[in-house]
């Protein structure tokens, strides 16, 4: 039983590692030039009676680059959205405090999906305060702030290379209201893209 | 600045006139106690100052040294000065010695304290007689004679008054004091600098970022505060003669820098790119040591006047609470038990008081205690918030911010919490006051 247990295991490894072998013989063919030649790559063959098919079917390839464009323009929008979503969407905080609630932990994760699919990116975090409390603490409060997404981040496999801090305080509020709706929304880290 | 250029210096000679009535002992002064939170005004009149020669350009000038000695004077809210039309006297026709005075024509008006001066101009050259009488005991206190350019009026002035609160209280006064403080008038957060009483607003920075929290050296030339102005909040040591400017090179946040009494030293909170803490550090930066090691927030240091205690605000206990820590044993006593949010400690110049700003349902008022923390007293009250209170030079005063008009504003009250007023009218709104030691020519 045990056995043969294995056996399917060794198989399922084997089979998925074998057919691997042959579709990344290219990427091989670099570190080991060997392997160029005991490996012959199956490719043309089909290449070659591609232009005849594509005269015979030259509308349906035609419609299919425009759905292919509409495809690429509908990614660009959706990246653009997702960028957009990435700067605008702030996390927020309870008074006097830099921890970090479900919601904003939420978030904080879509930011690292975000993060992740840009390696090339470096974001700096901004932690803010509302006008209550005082200027200097509030310098503090944002930078705590700032620093607690950072750490989330970093725990979920950012570069913190990628990440800077800055805390404003209570100088740049989003809402310029003296009410709790106002301090609400200014009490954030928001994300901007270096 | 204009005063370290003037070699005018030497021209003023300062004379003591006459013997000044002599101290039974140091340290006790009849007239004013300033530790007596009931303080009464004292009435006093100063009638226009005598012109000694007759010329032309003399009377003039004796007013208006008069209108200067008894703004000044009023400021200290030591004194009611009596209305001038209740004079019965007029020592511009008579003398100004204690030889030529009816005390009894001021007696009887209600004035226990009487300043009579005499204005002498040859040419470009002032002489300046001022004498302060206790009227009841028909004595002297003090006498001094000036000598200077007409243009050292203001200084000679400033000096008699500091000489008057030194005989009174056995302080120096702040007379030759300044403020620093924030206002975003034109649109950002710039360093200011006026004199002690509001007056001669000067601008320090230009940097269109935002700039706060400034606070004096000791010996008043330098300021240190923090400012954007590079894209992170640093601090930076500005050199207020030349005015060059130096910032420190620590990475992470650097806010609240507090020079250390006597010294070139700052306490300052630095983050380093991670936990928060409080150190002390070289005018050019250099750490010396680490003054707090706690994780959470620790920031706002104020020193003791002897430079040994360092109060600050911290986050220890879950929220922000003032401690006060000793140099050299390194043991940290919490201060504030009251509230649950107490920050902008401010350590008084008699080392005695320590005066901060709590915030109680959604206010902020200002509070002074002793430094065990013991009987706090809330000065301020149902007026807006108030915040960042800075002691004057000689632990008098006290400035402050304050919405209580709708923007903030810098104000000034006793120590008692008496006599509050606006000092500063300027567009925009004016925040974080700092009072420079009692060290300007």
């Amino acid at each position: 039983m045990r056995k043969r247990m294995w056996i399917s295991v060794a198989l399922l490894l084997i089979v998925p590692g074998l057919i691997l072998t042959v579709s990344c013989a290219k990427k091989a063919a670099e570190s080991e030039p060997a392997a160029v030649e005991a490996t012959p790559t199956p490719a043309p063959q089909p290449e070659a009676t591609q232009p005849e098919q594509a005269a015979k079917q030259e509308q349906p390839e035609q419609s299919a680059i425009q759905a292919e464009e509409l495809k690429a323009q509908q990614e660009a929008r959706a990246k653009e959205a997702a960028r957009n979503l990435f700067i605008n969407e702030d996390i927020y905080f309870a008074f006097d405090s830099a921890a970090l609630s479900e919601v904003a932990q939420q978030v904080l994760r879509s930011k690292a999906d975000w993060l992740q699919e840009n390696p090339d990116v470096t974001v700096t975090i901004e932690g803010h305060c509302d006008e209550r409390g005082t200027a200097a603490y509030n310098l503090a409060l944002g930078e705590r702030r700032a620093q607690s997404a950072k750490a989330f981040l970093v725990n979920m496999g950012i570069d913190p290379a990628r990440l800077n801090t800055i805390s404003y305080g209570e100088e740049r509020p989003v809402d310029p209201g003296h009410n709790e709706e106002a301090w609400a929304k200014n009490r954030r880290v928001h994300f901007t893209i270096d | 600045m204009k005063i370290h250029s003037r070699t005018l210096i030497s021209l003023l000679v300062v004379t003591s006139l006459f013997v000044a009535i002599p101290r039974s002992a140091r340290g006790q002064f009849d007239y004013i106690d300033i530790s007596n939170p009931f303080l009464r005004k004292v009435p006093m009149a100063i009638p226009v100052f005598k012109s000694l020669s007759g010329s032309g350009g003399e009377r003039p000038l004796a007013l208006k040294m008069t209108r200067g000695i008894t703004h000044y004077l009023e400021f200290t809210s030591y004194f009611t000065i009596l209305d001038s039309g209740s004079y019965l006297f007029d020592p511009e026709r008579s003398g100004i010695t204690a030889i030529d005075i009816n005390f009894g024509n001021w007696t009887v008006i209600g004035a226990e304290m009487l300043i009579t001066g005499g204005v002498k101009l040859s040419g470009q050259i002032m002489e300046l007689e001022l004498r302060l009488f206790d009227t009841f005991k028909q004595k002297l206190i003090i006498g001094k004679r000036y000598r200077g350019p007409v243009e050292d009026q203001d200084r000679m002035i400033r000096r008699f008054c500091g000489e008057v609160i030194l005989s009174l209280t056995g302080k120096r006064g702040f007379f030759n004091s300044r403020l620093a403080f924030v206002s975003n008038g034109t649109g950002h957060k710039e360093i200011y600098v006026c004199r002690f009483d509001g007056k001669e607003v000067h601008r320090l920075t230009y940097y269109k970022s935002i700039s706060m929290l400034p606070d004096w050296s000791s010996d008043s030339r330098h300021l240190a505060y923090v400012s954007y102005r590079n894209g992170r909040p640093q601090i930076f040591i500005h050199r207020l003669a030349g005015g060059h400017v130096r910032s420190l090179t620590k990475p992470g946040l650097q806010i609240t820098p507090a020079w250390r009494p006597g010294r070139a030293e700052l306490a300052a909170t630095l983050s380093l790119g991670g936990d928060q803490e409080i150190y002390l550090l070289t005018a050019a930066g250099k750490t010396i040591k680490r003054l707090t090691n706690s994780r959470g927030i620790d920031v706002d240091p104020t020193w003791s006047p002897d430079g040994k205690k360092v109060a600050f605000v911290s986050k220890r206990s879950g929220n922000p609470q003032i401690y006060i820590k000793d140099i050299a044993t390194g043991r940290v006593t919490r201060l504030t038990y009251h509230g649950r949010y107490n920050t902008q400690p401010s350590w008084s110049p008699n080392g005695d008081l320590i005066a901060y700003s709590s915030m109680e349902q959604g206010q902020i008022n200002i509070y002074v205690s002793d430094i065990e923390g013991n009987n706090p007293v809330r000065l301020t009250s149902d007026q807006g918030d108030n915040e960042a209170p800075t002691w004057s030079p000689d632990g008098s005063l006290i400035a402050f911010s304050s919405t209580r008009t709708g923007k903030s504003r810098i104000f000034v009250m006793t120590r008692y919490g008496t006599d509050q007023r606006q000092l500063i009218a300027l567009d925009g709104e004016q925040s974080d006051p700092s009072w420079s030691p009692n060290t300007m020519q």
